[in-house]
């Protein structure tokens, strides 16, 4: 038995006070959750805290909280664990998720934020023409795929946990994504197109990504939310050759293509040709817009005309130009997906004798 | 200490001050720096977006080009080259058949990659290869009052288990730990792991100037006197970004961002303008003052 103590984030609105800290000490052994904790103290101190949970068993997804300032679920953080990643001085930091309004103490409105996203990915098969008779039938191969997004338990942590949203409060989200390639990768699904167009297009969808792998590291389930968005990113710009309006997918094949040209990336270059190239009427007011920026990196010579006209690197990588084109020509590049295969080592430790 | 040093792109492009730098910097911790020249980009993780197997190929050619060096570790000086190429690195080191579907396109150029390349970051090098306490016996000039906020950057600290955070290696607070072994006062604020939003810059400007003035105006009213980063393109959000920033924010920020290898110039006796401090779009008024200050401060026959 050890004593912990819980630092939790309280907030009774209908007392009309303001948030406050309060401070619990539980005895309870190391390996026992925070969860635990929580309901501990609720149980001895303090009938009022609230927090959702269930299962205790990190299948339901209720207790997301966060722990420390991360994204987690309460009932599979340890105290031990959590008392030693503390940030002060052992005292566990208890808070609500963020990203979504707190209700009360560690209660928060998945309905207004994650609930409402999850809907806006129309989160159910639109399958093309009348059903078949009995089952659908699908290959075994064309679904593992999306077993991934499939072990998702809508916990929120990955909103919470969204940098993105966290400025960008209209972001479809991590958790709405993630699920919108549960039926893009999914061959019974008949409206992949359509779903791409509609979250490509979307300044708040799949380009609105800023890839900070927060999700990745938040989820408990390793869904990688991230990772499904660029999956779906990847088939919009590669199967569907869908041009957003958000220069997403032209920005990514500008990227591309100013490698094959030289090598190392020439930003002068990638940042006008995101926009369309440097004499699309769309370039013109990023330009405009930007002109404090580039007078001042003129000025301070950090870009010199002649470095940013002509590249110094380009006759270098012709080993790069030709490697970039035969992968590039390939019908289906590979793609290896390790929440699927799984490590080398971890198979040998595995397989049968 | 040789390594096989992997300077990225933006290093010798919109920051050329960062590559300078690093370049002054390295004698004086006895780095002797083997550049591959032929190397080319990490994709950024845009190019894995795209298609994977080509970002998987052009970082096992880097590889390949490190370890045909001779050096057993390689060093990069840009959090993303280090999350984008530990992220292709984990998928070949994970599966030899693709391992050997890799190799395959590299064949023609006479190149292999062999599981298992150490590629890390200037930060890591530091404290794991190097010691703080070898780092704190060289410091010519120490940090003493100039308050520094960390800014980590994404990519090199987030999924933690693929870039090997844990209790034996607490990376994520490397940035932290440096600063205090230059004698700097580390400033905690909000965005310190935060992202810079660099990434979306073409695709939804106004959130992602907004990522950046957030933090930047976080820093600043902990008090910070500049950021340090160990990613040039966080530095771009940060720095070269900053006046669209303030405009997003709606408040001055004239906040100060320096490359890692600048500050460790600066404690290790270089000038500023030996380390292209001039070249920031945000005047580094804050952190020259302070290595004036000092300098002045000193013994002169130290």
């Amino acid at each position: 038995m050890a004593q912990f103590t819980l630092r939790i984030r309280r907030y009774l609105p209908e007392s009309g006070d303001a948030p406050f800290w309060q401070e619990f000490e539980v005895d309870l052994e190391g390996h026992r959750s925070v969860l635990e904790g929580i309901l501990a103290a609720r149980a001895r101190e303090d009938g009022s805290i609230g927090i959702r949970c269930s299962c205790r068993a990190a299948i339901c997804g209720s207790c997301g909280v966060k722990i420390n300032g991360r994204s987690r679920l309460a009932c599979n953080t340890h105290l031990d664990e959590a008392a030693k990643d503390s940030p002060e001085g052992g005292a566990i930091v208890v808070e609500p998720m963020g990203n979504m309004p707190v209700i009360k103490d560690l209660i928060v409105d998945m309905d207004a934020v994650h609930w409402k996203k999850i809907r806006r990915v129309t989160p159910w098969l639109l399958p093309e023409g009348p059903p078949p008779e009995r089952e659908y039938v699908v290959a075994h191969e064309a679904m593992v795929d999306v077993t991934q997004t499939m072990a998702c338990i809508q916990c929120g942590a990955c909103v919470s946990a969204c940098l993105s949203m966290e400025v960008d409060p209209a972001f479809v989200g991590p958790a709405a994504l993630a699920k919108a390639y549960r039926f893009v990768g999914d061959p019974r699904d008949g409206a992949h197109r359509e779903r791409l167009e509609d979250l490509a297009e979307d300044p708040a969808g799949i380009y609105d990504c800023t890839h900070c792998f927060a999700c990745i590291d938040a989820c408990p389930k390793d869904v990688a939310p991230m990772s499904q968005i660029m999956r779906l990113r990847r088939i919009a710009g590669r199967e569907f050759e869908i041009e957003d309006r958000n220069n997403g997918h032209r920005h990514e094949t500008a990227f591309v293509e100013n490698i094959e040209k030289n090598g190392l990336l020439h930003e002068a270059d990638l940042l006008p040709d995101s926009y369309g190239g440097k004499l699309h009427p769309r370039a013109a007011p990023e330009l405009i817009d930007s002109l404090p920026v580039i007078a001042k990196a003129l000025a301070r010579r950090k870009v010199t005309p002649g470095k940013a006209l002509l590249h110094p690197h380009r006759r270098h990588f012709k080993d790069v130009r030709k490697l970039v084109r035969k992968v590039e020509a390939k019908d289906r590049p590979l793609e290896l997906n390790l929440y699927i295969v799984g490590h080398d080592d971890e198979e040998l430790e595995v397989a049968p004798e | 200490m040789k390594v096989a040093y992997w300077p990225g792109c933006v290093s010798r492009g919109f920051t050329p001050e960062l590559h300078g730098a690093m370049a002054k910097v390295a004698p004086l911790l006895d780095i002797e720096l083997v550049e591959l020249d032929r190397a080319a980009c990490c994709g950024a993780g845009v190019i894995a977006e795209h298609n994977q197997e080509l970002a998987d190929t052009l970082n096992a050619r880097t590889f390949a080009l490190a370890e045909k060096t001779g050096e057993s570790l390689m060093m990069n000086i840009c959090s993303t080259c280090q999350g984008s190429m530990s992220e292709c690195q984990e998928r070949l080191d994970a599966n030899a058949e693709y391992r050997l579907a890799i190799n395959d396109n590299l064949r023609e150029e006479g190149l292999r990659y062999d599981q298992g390349v150490t590629n890390k970051n200037l930060a890591w090098v530091l404290v794991e290869d190097i010691g703080l306490d070898e780092l704190r016996s060289r410091v010519k000039r120490p940090l003493t009052g100039l308050k520094v906020g960390p800014f980590y950057g994404c990519y090199i600290v987030r999924p933690q288990s693929r870039l090997g955070i844990d209790e034996e290696h607490p990376r994520h607070t490397y940035l932290h730990r440096i600063v205090e072994a230059l004698g700097g006062t580390v400033i905690d604020y909000a965005g310190v792991y935060k992202c810079c939003g660099f990434p979306i810059i073409t695709m939804n400007k106004e959130a992602s100037l907004k990522q950046a003035g957030r933090h930047l105006g976080d820093a600043k009213d902990a008090d910070a006197d500049c950021l340090v980063t160990p990613c040039p393109l966080c530095h771009l959000n940060l720095d070269l970004q900053q006046p669209l920033a303030e405009r997003v924010v709606g408040r001055e920020l004239d906040l100060p961002v320096l490359h890692l290898p600048q500050l460790l110039g600066l404690a290790l006796g270089l000038e500023p303008g030996d380390l292209g401090l001039q070249r920031h779009v945000v005047k580094p008024t804050s952190v020259i003052d302070w290595s004036e200050a000092v300098v002045a401060g000193a013994p002169a026959a130290a």
